[in-house]
């Protein structure tokens, strides 16, 4: 088997930044001091939660349209995935925010709507886990995806940005700001540690879903 | 069609080799403490092998899982 171009990509962009991420050079900052280098690991995981999201409901709005089964696979393992990298964005959140802000949790706005929005999702689950007929899980499944999304605005798009807080960006965008990253950062993060993470987050989501279509078409065949 | 494929690597290997041209030394900022020891005796060094080694094992990891899965597709 030949590995597609954008494994490919994700490997050698990885390799990058475990090497470039603690060897190249960043701003000295105080409080920060090396944390900094967080920024590669951290950033990613949230930017690539919020692409899985989108994806997820993009196919839970598909499925509702045509009614194949197949697009609900699609929205559930990208909202596992989701999930998986909220959950280490907050674990790795929780780390940095030790050595910096003094304690793991300081009931900041952004951890607090990380964390609802982790709930919210976690109920997706929860919810389908709990029918057992598959068109009936499968649709009710999209509707509350749907809602889920939606909820995504307010907890981490909206709020945190109107509160203060101890997370950057309090009164603007948490990460994208032009004075919070020094530019030569910023490049090393686009083009390498975001793509990098993010593709990683594809790539093990298609392989849970070729492994879920197996198991339909078993199914079938049984 | 493989043909196709090639622009979109090589066009994102050029860009993560643009920002590898940006990791010049940074100067200007005040006086704070980094670890610098740590990369002066070069045991960074130490830190990176282990995270690179952990990122190779997660890729292999991954490489065969996929193979195992293109295997079961074909027999299907």
């Amino acid at each position: 088997m030949r590995l597609a171009w954008w494994k490919i990509l994700c490997i050698v962009q990885l390799l990058i930044i475990s090497v470039a991420g603690f060897i190249g050079d960043v701003p000295a900052k105080p409080i920060l001091n090396e944390t900094i280098r967080n920024y590669y690991f951290h950033v990613p995981m949230w930017f690539g939660m919020m692409i899985f999201f989108i994806v997820s409901v993009i196919y839970s709005v598909k499925y509702l349209r045509s009614g194949k089964l197949e697009h609900d696979i699609v929205a559930v393992e990208y909202a596992n995935v989701g999930l998986l990298f909220c959950i280490l964005g907050l674990t790795t959140g929780m780390i940095w925010a030790n050595y910096t802000w003094g304690k793991p949790w300081s009931n900041d706005p952004k951890q607090i709507g990380a964390a609802i929005a982790f709930l919210i999702y976690f109920a997706y689950l929860v919810l389908r886990n709990s029918m057992i007929d598959p068109d009936k899980r499968a649709k009710i499944g999209a509707v509350y995806n749907i809602f889920a999304f939606a909820m995504l605005f307010p907890t981490i798009w909206i709020i945190p940005r109107l509160l203060e807080s101890l997370h950057p960006g309090g009164m603007g965008n948490p990460a994208l700001n032009p004075g919070d990253v020094d530019s030569r950062m910023r490049y090393l993060f686009y083009f390498i540690a975001f793509p990098g993470w993010a593709i990683l987050g594809v790539w093990v989501a298609t392989l849970c879903i070729r492994l879920k279509k197996l198991e339909e078409k078993k199914l079938q065949h049984a | 069609m493989r043909n196709k494929k090639w622009p979109g690597l090589l066009a994102g290997l050029l860009l993560a080799g643009i920002s590898l041209f940006s990791q010049t030394p940074m100067t200007g900022d005040e006086p704070v403490q980094m670890a610098d020891a740590l990369h002066a005796n070069g045991k960074i060094y130490a830190v990176v092998a282990v995270v690179f080694t952990i990122v190779i094992g997660i890729v292999v990891y991954l490489i065969r899982l996929d193979r195992k899965i293109s295997r079961l597709e074909k027999e299907a």
